[in-house]
């Protein structure tokens, strides 16, 4: 296990979720997208704190990424419930008004 | 050579369950699938010695995969859950894009001359994190609680069903000039 194999493997879990986060059309599959990139963040981010400076500052980092997780979870199914209230649907492109 | 056998395999598995999130064909087992991955990870973060954070992903984000399998159970009903289904737009365009993104990032990670590592982990690396939030990174903790109630906020105005902006619907704008939007 070296520093360059598990930001391949983090490198690998990003590249999936950012496909998934453009294909996808349900709002929650979205935000599983979005949720396996976060994923392949926190992996990097903890490859690069053992690897380089095992310092307790990594770990507050990581603590903030995975804080980051829950509020985009907290806004996601927030936003879910919204579109699904008023639009009776719970597809990204009934959501394209959002914009205007 | 115990724990590089152990980092393949949950790098293995953390793989085929982040590609199986977006093969199979139903939401529930896509959910189940992404619960895996994130274990996987989880446990890799056990290996890395990051025994609090490690465990912490796993414990959050299989409570997260629940509230997950509760919405579309009550979005799409138990059923269409279950059942097959391909909601998908631009395929092609986004299979390029990932794609492109990974060779990028791993011709990083392989051929950038990472420096060599500086300084030792702490003994107790549960404690050493207690005590950098507790002293030296406080301020970071004290951004991320006013955030995380804001998140609270924002998540309950948006998905309560008789809100501010349900109540007065298109009159909004007209009764906010005439200051009697907040009745």
């Amino acid at each position: 296990m070296t520093l360059e194999t598990v930001l391949l493997v983090a490198a690998a879990l990003f590249s999936i979720g950012l496909y998934g986060a453009i294909s996808q059309q349900v709002v929650v599959m979205v935000m599983m997208g979005l949720e396996l990139m976060l994923n392949g963040v926190v992996l990097a981010a903890a490859g690069f704190w053992w690897f380089l400076s095992p310092a307790p500052d990594g770990q507050v980092l990581l603590l903030v990424v995975l804080t980051a997780m829950t509020v985009e979870m907290a806004m996601g199914f927030a936003v879910a419930t919204l579109l699904h209230r008023s639009k009776q649907s719970d597809m990204t492109d009934m959501a394209t008004d959002l914009a205007q | 050579m115990l724990s590089e056998i152990v980092f393949w395999v949950l790098a293995v598995v953390a793989i085929a369950a982040g590609v199986a999130v977006f093969r199979v064909d139903s939401m529930a087992r896509a959910t189940y699938a992404l619960a895996a991955s994130f274990v996987a990870v989880g446990l890799a973060l056990l290996l890395l010695d990051l025994q609090f954070l490690g465990v912490m992903t796993v414990l959050m984000m299989v409570m997260e995969m629940a509230i997950m399998a509760i919405y579309m159970i009550m979005f799409m009903g138990m059923n269409p859950a279950l059942m097959p289904m391909s909601m998908v737009h631009g395929k092609r365009p986004a299979l390029l894009v990932s794609i492109g993104t990974f060779v990028v990032l791993a011709a990083g990670a392989v051929l950038v001359p990472w420096p060599t590592r500086r300084g030792a982990p702490a003994a107790d690396l549960v404690t050493s994190l207690g005590e950098a939030v507790m002293h030296s990174k406080m301020l970071v903790m004290l951004t991320v609680s006013p955030v995380l109630f804001a998140t609270i906020v924002a998540a309950l105005v948006l998905a309560l069903p008789r809100g501010r902006y349900d109540r007065l619907g298109p009159e909004l704008r007209h009764r906010s000039r005439h200051g009697r939007a907040d009745r």
